[in-house]
């Protein structure tokens, strides 16, 4: 394929990191312990949604072992948005919840102790006394007139500059519609799914002499979350130390700067270094999972398998906060129509609140569930007109230099080799006007491969 | 009652890099005084393998052995910023950044070279830590020498500095018009199932696909992430959800007790081929394959589940009560 040679790019070397990860001596956070270390458990909310009228934190205060419980009002700048720093809001999330709870497990106090055995059987003492409202839990009602909104701008929708969904809009959907020979309809969703890493969340924090706070943390991302921290400490960025670059599988659920800013503050309070991991159950029922999503597929396609109109209703839901949603939504968006030449798009994304365990970033963001849709809905196509599933795909396989519905020209198309690549690896004989085909077989633009 | 075999494809593309953009990663290279060179990085490595590709694509670049070549990462005290390890992204970006570091590293160490060598600079060639005048090879000296040399006779530097980024596109709010990607990697996957019509279960006999990665780094990690990701999306496909009655909140889960995921004998017979374009804008014409691997086994394995029994079943997992249930509804319409 004409790819130049190089040295030592392209050949399998034995990864650096391999034995230490087999033979389990590689260093994760939890493997990191000082003198003196407290132990962190999270008090949280025992119902999906309701007004919070009093948290009575003495008890676990008065237990022995018990350092100091962490409340609200001990957290500087009590919002965690951790995607303000690209500019999305409103604020909608607190660090610790102290007015309402919008999903069951919303973290309300943190008791420090001594041992992770105290702080667990200390967390059991607090006495929340919270007014329960009934969870709003199904998108279609969420977004109807009928649902109470759990937002504070009123509705349940993320709101992208005026719209309560984002929009695809390309060529003449209602128009090319009518004109179609089959109008093929299909239904697709995927219920979350959680991100399941060997090595749960887990963040230990240890106060300098000189007033620094050196972090051990297992995030996928560094610098986001120590600058999200220090937003949500109220001290410069440079306060904080930030150590890790080892993770023991993250598949996006390593993002959500989730166990470090109360880490600090406990390391902060107590003057003590502190550590809080997260049980299996913890990540399971609390930490972010994989979107639940529905989606809507409308196609209008000619005889001949050509699609030429595409319309997608998606729903995704967000659960209680924005977390990475927002954000997921958008490329959710962009990758509805799949990879193939349609010419009229109409696509309306949602990103919807629920009384649910926040849903974050994972593996494939908004893309897999894109893609699950789009090829099962291809397979529609196929049988419902009679084509054979390898041809549906390969006549309407985007090319390089055509238009994608983003408005963006096809430029690193490669899709139609990999069906044919598929179908060699697995004997199958495509008919000889098939394997003919290639991404630069587009007559408005040479292609690049060449 | 019987088992039924079908068979079902699926073909996929996945953007590299931040949607939008707007997503830089620095690096900083040095060179040790014996010709060791340290990278330093705030990225991440989740146990895919970075902290190898990036060694071996600042070897390649600067000309130097890849065990001379060490990579740090994980400190913000030391490191520049990084934006994380996601939206498969790392070896795109912090292999670009990593590229540019190393170019101005090895001008550096090329220059001391030209002084210690009474050559121009533009007559040495670098390769594998060997230096030596174009055209006289017996005129050589190698890296160590002339960072030695660098160190205590020049007093100079041999260091580099790099960023990527791709800029932040925008997004129109009317038409979704935008500049999502950096590049596109594609992949066909073919999956072959036995779905059993008396107790709904699927077994998965085969999953066989084509990658394009643009160029891989290292095959055998590319290998690792196709045999990975197409156990993961087995197991979306067919396993996973911590709300087995979603939207209710029944069931939810709380343990590998009831969240189930494959085991080894689970696992079926996975086969890959994998094809290199090179993208235009990735270090040596790297394509993101990180999350992709997951993906193109989902539906392949649905519209197999289809080709074996004729039900659609498009709510994922598709468990053995939903199969079930959907072969009743058949049955039922049949009639």
């Amino acid at each position: 394929m004409g790819v130049k040679q190089l040295g030592i790019v392209g050949q399998s070397v034995k990864r650096r990191d391999g034995i230490g990860h087999v033979t389990g001596q590689t260093q994760y956070v939890d493997d990191v312990f000082y003198t003196g270390m407290l132990w962190l458990k999270m008090v949280r909310s025992p119902i999906s949604r309701g007004i919070i009228h009093g948290i009575d934190t003495s008890k676990a205060e008065a237990f022995p072992g018990v350092v100091t419980v962490v409340t609200a009002k001990d957290v500087p700048n009590n919002w965690y948005t951790i995607l303000c720093l690209i500019g999305v809001e409103p604020n909608d999330e607190p660090v610790l919840a102290h007015e309402e709870v919008m999903y069951f497990g919303e973290p309300i106090c943190a008791i420090v102790a001594e041992t992770e055995a105290i702080a667990a059987e200390a967390a059991a003492l607090v006495k929340l006394d919270i007014e329960e409202l009934p969870p709003v839990l199904e998108m279609e009602f969420a977004i109807s007139p009928d649902a109470p909104a759990i937002k504070k701008w009123g509705n349940n929708t993320f709101m992208y500059d005026g719209y309560n969904h984002r929009k695809l809009r390309f060529g003449d959907f209602e128009k090319a519609i009518q004109q179609a020979d089959y109008v093929i309809e299909g239904d697709y969703s995927l219920s979350p799914i959680e991100h399941a890493p060997i090595e749960t969340h887990c963040c230990v924090v240890k106060p300098e002499p000189d007033g620094r706070l050196t972090v051990h943390s297992n995030t996928q991302a560094l610098y986001f979350t120590m600058d999200n921290t220090a937003i949500i400490l109220q001290v410069p960025s440079q306060r904080l130390h930030m150590i890790g670059g080892t993770v023991g599988g993250g598949f996006g659920g390593k993002v959500d700067v989730i166990t470090e800013p109360i880490t600090c503050i406990a390391a902060m309070k107590t003057g003590r270094p502190v550590k809080w991991r997260w049980t299996r159950e913890e990540e399971m029922r609390k930490s972010s999972t994989r979107a639940g999503v529905k989606m809507h597929y409308t196609d209008g396609v000619m005889k001949d398998g050509r699609i030429i109109a595409r319309k997608v209703r998606s729903l995704e839901d967000a659960g209680a906060y924005h977390r990475h949603s927002p954000y997921g939504v958008q490329k959710h968006m962009a990758n509805l129509p799949g990879p193939y030449t349609i010419p009229n798009v109409w696509v309306d994304a949602y990103c919807v609140y629920t009384n649910r365990q926040p849903s974050s970033a994972m593996r494939g963001f908004g893309v897999t569930e894109a893609t699950f849709a789009v090829e099962c809905q291809m397979e529609r196509i196929a049988r419902t007109i009679g084509m054979d599933s390898w041809e549906i795909r390969l006549i309407n396989a985007y090319r390089n230099g055509q238009m994608r519905p983003v408005q963006k020209v096809v430029e690193d198309a490669t899709l139609i080799e990999t069906i044919q690549a598929a179908a060699e690896l697995i004997g199958h004989e495509l008919p000889a006007h098939l394997k003919a085909m290639s991404s630069d077989d587009y007559a408005g633009k040479g292609g690049h491969h060449g | 009652m019987a088992k039924h075999y079908g068979r079902g494809i699926a073909a996929v593309n996945y953007p590299t890099g931040m949607n939008l953009g707007g997503d830089p990663t620095q690096a900083l290279i040095f060179c040790q005084p014996t010709g060791g060179f340290s990278v330093k990085l705030a990225s991440t490595d989740l146990g895919q393998g970075l902290k190898t590709v990036i060694a071996q694509i600042a070897a390649e670049a600067l000309g130097v052995p890849f065990d001379s070549v060490i990579v740090d990462t994980g400190d913000t005290d030391s490191a520049p910023h990084c934006m994380g390890t996601f939206a498969s992204r790392a070896t795109h970006r912090v292999g670009n950044a990593v590229i540019m570091a190393a170019n101005e590293a090895r001008k550096a160490l090329m220059d001391v070279a030209a002084d210690e060598m009474e050559a121009a600079p533009e007559d040495l060639v670098l390769e594998n830590g060997e230096i030596y005048v174009k055209g006289a090879p017996e005129r050589k000296t190698n890296v160590f020498n002339v960072a030695l040399a660098a160190h205590f006779k020049y007093g100079k530097t041999i260091s580099g500095r790099g960023i990527y980024l791709k800029q932040k596109s925008s997004l129109d709010p009317e038409t979704g018009a935008c500049d999502p990607d950096s590049t596109e990697a594609h992949a066909t996957t073919v999956a072959e199932v036995e779905v059993d019509d008396e107790t709904g279960e699927v077994k998965v006999l085969r999953l066989a696909s084509a990658y394009e990665v643009g160029r891989q780094i290292n095959p055998e990690m590319v290998k690792g992430q196709i045999v990975s990701g197409a156990v993961m999306g087995m197991s979306h496909a067919l396993m996973e959800t911590v709300f087995p009655y979603y939207p209710a909140l029944d069931h939810h889960t709380y343990s590998f007790g009831e969240y189930i995921i494959p085991t080894a004998l689970d696992i079926p017979e996975i086969e890959s081929v994998v094809l290199e374009y090179p993208s235009s804008n990735g270090p040596y014409g790297v394509k993101g394959v990180g999350e992709m691997t997951a993906n193109s086994p989902i539906p392949a394995i649905v519209n197999a589940i289809y080709d074996a029994v004729g039900v659609w079943v498009t709510d994922l997992p598709v468990t053995p009560e939903k199969v079930l249930r959907a072969l009743e509804e058949k049955a039922l319409e049949a009639n």
